[in-house]
């Protein structure tokens, strides 16, 4: 458990990319087998084990301390996991804590009932950092930003140039916890392991946004236009040894999506957009997050929010590699391919037709529907390479819109910015001089931005309702958003897709700030 | 007879906490004629006192900081566990362990005994005297980390972990913000027992009063200024400075820095991201929750009175176990130079 607990600690702070795949090697390289590759699998997500919820947990220390100092020590912290690893009384200081393979076994033999009795057990023979690390290992969140792109990264570094970061990701789904023929193939010890049919994850191929003086110097001509889908990229891989959804992370989704896997009777590997689709009609991307929120999803929800994919590439016909073909070429086979095979749930996303760059601004300019964030541009002649190969692919997002709001509420926010005032309702005049909310921002703002605001939101409290702070309106914030959306479900009769705060404007009166009307009138065209 | 009960004679006042038969003032935030000072981090010590009774070292402290002419029209220096009487008040200076001279103020007056921490320690600190309980039926403390939450770790395996950084990443600078006084001696002595004999880079703040410590006999090794240094030199160094010169151009000089913070504060680690910090370091200068409630025990005092911080569960803690608690509710303390909020402040000890 130590090292695994350093690690983490490390990791919680580390931003820098090279900085982490140190850490991540060192790790690697000093911990022996098993434990390391249960530190692999909770990193990537590669464990299914007897979690407890937060309630089990707040029973927990209750036996430990007093309820009014955890209160206030909540209240401080903001984090449960962190408040109880902190407070936890300090047990055998000989006993050592358990190891982490250890730990890992008896969860997944556990049932949940059962969790809270050995988690006690183990804190009582743990330091703080290592109790931190066993809470939010049995909570479900590390949350230490180490991709499993990463991790594999670091693998490869291990291997001292024997194997690619490719290679360990084409055999990545045919390994299991804790990984001892990863590592001794690794390690010069031992054979490739063999995927034997399962389904694999490719590197997806991605793009680079475009900026004002790439599109100068684009050769319009030389490319392919699609939507840029206001979705999730995923890969479908299915063959006779089975059937894989994989978002670009090389996490599989497979059991989130039960409908989608139902619908890969096929033999191929394809690339596309994971979207919520109701006749025929992209919802907005809300209605998505409500799937991707559940690991498994109930037959209602199943039904009032139903997946399609828009499907864009094609990697694999069966055994046949496509990836080194030029992208008409593949965009060819995937036609021909789907005209035949009519999955269901899936459709072609559509070529756009731009024969010039006027043409190509006023498609990107007019594209406010619900589902669609921009365009993708793709040059006709682009393999299908791993990574994000400069000049190839483009997305091009349509600019964000922006509103001066008014600061209204503010609440604590969690695990990594506890403590701190970091979650935001902002409002807007309505016509009679009432402000009324708009939406919530809880990103945007730089660490210095979030300290002033956190300062400002105390020193301006008017009410308090239990988390939450009724601040004075005083304090306008210009909030940058992709979209503005009717909605019922919200008091101003409207949604904004992804709103952040872009700057605080402590320059502008509240008096100031814009009308509901305002934003109305930037509600996609869609909707007309 | 029995004896007046303190708070009628020690009062709050708008200028801090008052001795009424004494006319004196403990750390007063504000010029006031007679000040006791407990130790000279700059909320504590506040500049255009008229007399100033301390220890020798707050008072040179003082001096080296606010310049001779605003540290006290007239200063006195008193040793450790020395009395004096003022007003019939029998006073006397008792060691905290929080910094270089830092005090307690005991205070005995018609058989009442009343003892007043300003802040303290009860880790073991390489520069300074040891916090030594004092005895009494009023206890006045601090209570800068006074949330359960607080516990902080051995200080010694701080610095190993800032070791082991080092280890592995042997080209880059180790960059770590302390507070200028006390924090920033504390870390460099804690270094040289774990070992490190190589030269430590200071930030132009923290030379002087590294020098006026070791005038005061506690050996810092070869401490030399960052201005000059060479870029190589740097690589794989230690460096010291101010958390508020963090983000300074200077700092752009170091080779590819990782950013270290000494703070009891680092304990929580929403407060050390929005610090910025690749590699937090719980080093502070206060007692523990442990510690402020086992000393409130050490005291025997029956009445506890709690000055800054976070009141509220200390005196939660203290009525628990059967004692008269309150909150003074000072307000001012942990502004600057103080351990407040080191979130909020520019400055974190």
């Amino acid at each position: 458990m130590k090292p695994f607990a350093a690690l983490l600690e490390r990791l919680a702070f580390t931003q820098a990319r090279g900085a982490k795949l140190a850490l991540l090697q060192r790790y690697f390289a000093a911990t022996p087998d098993p434990d390391r590759g249960f530190g692999l699998a909770a990193l990537t997500g590669g464990l299914r084990l007897a979690t407890a919820r937060p309630a089990q947990i707040r029973a927990l220390i209750a036996t430990r301390t007093d309820p009014e100092l955890f209160a206030l020590a909540y209240d401080y912290v903001g984090d449960l996991a962190e408040t109880v690893a902190l407070m936890w009384p300090d047990g055998d200081p000989g006993a050592g804590p358990p190891g982490l393979a250890e730990v890992i076994g008896a969860l997944e033999r556990a049932s949940r009932p059962e969790v809270p009795a050995r988690l006690a057990a183990w804190l009582d023979c743990c330091d703080a950092s290592e109790r931190l690390a066993l809470l939010k290992l049995i909570t479900g969140g590390l949350r230490v930003g180490v991709s499993a792109r990463l991790a594999k990264v670091a693998l490869a570094g291990l291997g001292a140039g024997r194997v690619s970061v490719e290679e360990i990701e084409e055999v990545w789904h045919a390994l299991a916890p804790p990984y001892g023929a990863l590592f001794a193939w690794l390690e010069g010890r031992g054979e490739r392991p063999d995927p034997a049919g399962a389904p694999s994850f490719r590197p997806p191929m991605l793009a680079h946004p475009l900026e004002a003086e790439d599109l100068a110097r684009l050769d319009v001509a030389a490319y392919r236009a699609e939507w840029k889908w206001d979705g999730v990229r995923v890969q479908l891989a299915a063959g006779p040894g089975g059937r894989a959804l994989f978002s670009r992370g090389a996490e599989d989704m497979s059991a989130a999506f039960p409908d989608i896997v139902a619908a890969m009777g096929f033999a191929a590997v394809l690339d596309g957009e994971l979207l919520v689709v109701r006749e025929g009609m992209v919802a907005p991307f809300a209605d998505l997050q409500q799937r991707l929120n559940r690991k498994a999803p109930s037959a209602r929800l199943l039904a009032s929010h139903p997946a399609g994919v828009h499907l864009y590439d094609m990697l694999f016909e069966g055994e046949e590699d496509l990836r080194a073909l030029p992208f008409a070429a593949r965009r060819a086979r995937l036609e021909t391919w789907f005209a035949r095979v009519r999955p269901a749930r899936m459709t072609l996303s559509p070529l756009l037709t731009a024969a010039d760059r006027a043409t190509l601004t006023a498609l990107r300019d007019g594209a406010r529907e619900a589902g669609i964030e921009g365009l993708m541009l793709k040059r006709a002649d682009s393999p299908y390479l791993a990574g994000r190969p400069r000049g190839l692919w483009w997305k091009w997002k349509r600019a964000p819109l922006s509103i001066d709001a008014v600061l209204l509420y503010a609440q604590h926010g969690h695990g990594k910015r506890g403590g701190l005032y970091s979650d935001y309702t902002f409002g807007l005049w309505r016509e009679d001089g009432v402000l009324v909310p708009v939406g919530k921002a809880y990103s945007g703002f730089t660490d210095a931005e979030l300290l002033i605001l956190d300062r400002w939101i105390r020193a301006h409290t008017i009410a308090r309702f239990g988390p939450v702070r009724e601040v004075e309106k005083a304090l306008v914030l210009e909030v940058a958003f992709d979209a503005a959306q009717r909605s019922a479900r919200h008091k101003s009769g409207v949604a904004l897709r992804f709103p952040r705060i872009s700057r605080i404007r402590a320059d502008k009166p509240a008096a100031e700030a814009d009308r509901l009307a305002t934003l109305l009138g930037l509600i996609g065209h869609a909707d007309d | 007879m029995t004896a007046p009960a303190a708070e009628t004679w020690l009062k709050v006042r708008p200028e801090g906490l008052y001795c009424v038969p004494g006319d004196f003032f403990i750390d007063p935030l504000r010029a006031v004629p007679r000040a006791v000072i407990t130790h000279a981090h700059a909320d504590h010590a506040r500049p255009g006192h008229g007399a100033v009774l301390a220890t020798a070292e707050t008072l040179a402290l003082m001096r080296a900081r606010l310049g001779a002419a605003a540290a006290g029209a007239s200063q006195q220096a008193a040793a450790l566990g020395e009395p004096l009487t003022l007003g019939g008040v029998r006073v006397w200076l008792a060691p905290a362990g929080h910094v270089l001279g830092s005090a307690q103020v005991a205070m005995e007056y018609r058989g009442r005994r009343v003892a007043v921490s300003g802040d303290y320690k009860r880790a073991a600190d390489p520069t300074c005297a040891g916090f030594e309980p004092v005895r009494c039926d009023v206890f006045v403390t601090e209570a800068t980390f006074a949330l359960p939450v607080f516990r902080h770790p051995r200080a010694g395996g701080e610095i190993a972990r800032l070791l082991a950084s080092l280890a592995l990443f042997p080209g880059r600078s180790h960059l770590i913000g302390c507070y200028a006084l006390g924090k920033c001696q504390r870390v460099i002595a804690l270094l040289r027992q774990a070992g490190w004999q190589r030269p430590i880079y200071l930030h132009g703040a923290l030379m002087a009063l590294c020098r006026l410590y070791e005038a005061f006999g506690v050996p810092l090794g070869d401490l030399r200024p960052l201005a000059g240094a060479a870029k190589a030199d740097l690589a794989g160094a230690i460096v010291l400075a101010p958390p508020s010169a963090q983000a300074d151009r200077w700092s752009g000089r170091l080779a590819d820095p990782v950013t270290a913070l000494a703070s009891g504060w680092m304990q929580v680690r929403a407060r050390a991201r929005a610090r910025g910090v690749e590699l937090p370091l719980v080093i502070s200068d206060h007692a523990d929750w442990d510690a402020l409630n086992a000393t409130i025990d050490e005291t025997g005092a029956e009445e506890v009175w709690v000055t800054h911080g976070a009141e509220e569960a200390l005196v939660h803690a203290a009525s628990r176990r059967g004692l008269r608690a309150r909150a003074l509710r000072l307000i001012g303390y942990g502004e600057e130079g103080g351990e407040a909020d080191g979130a909020a402040d520019g400055e974190a000890p």
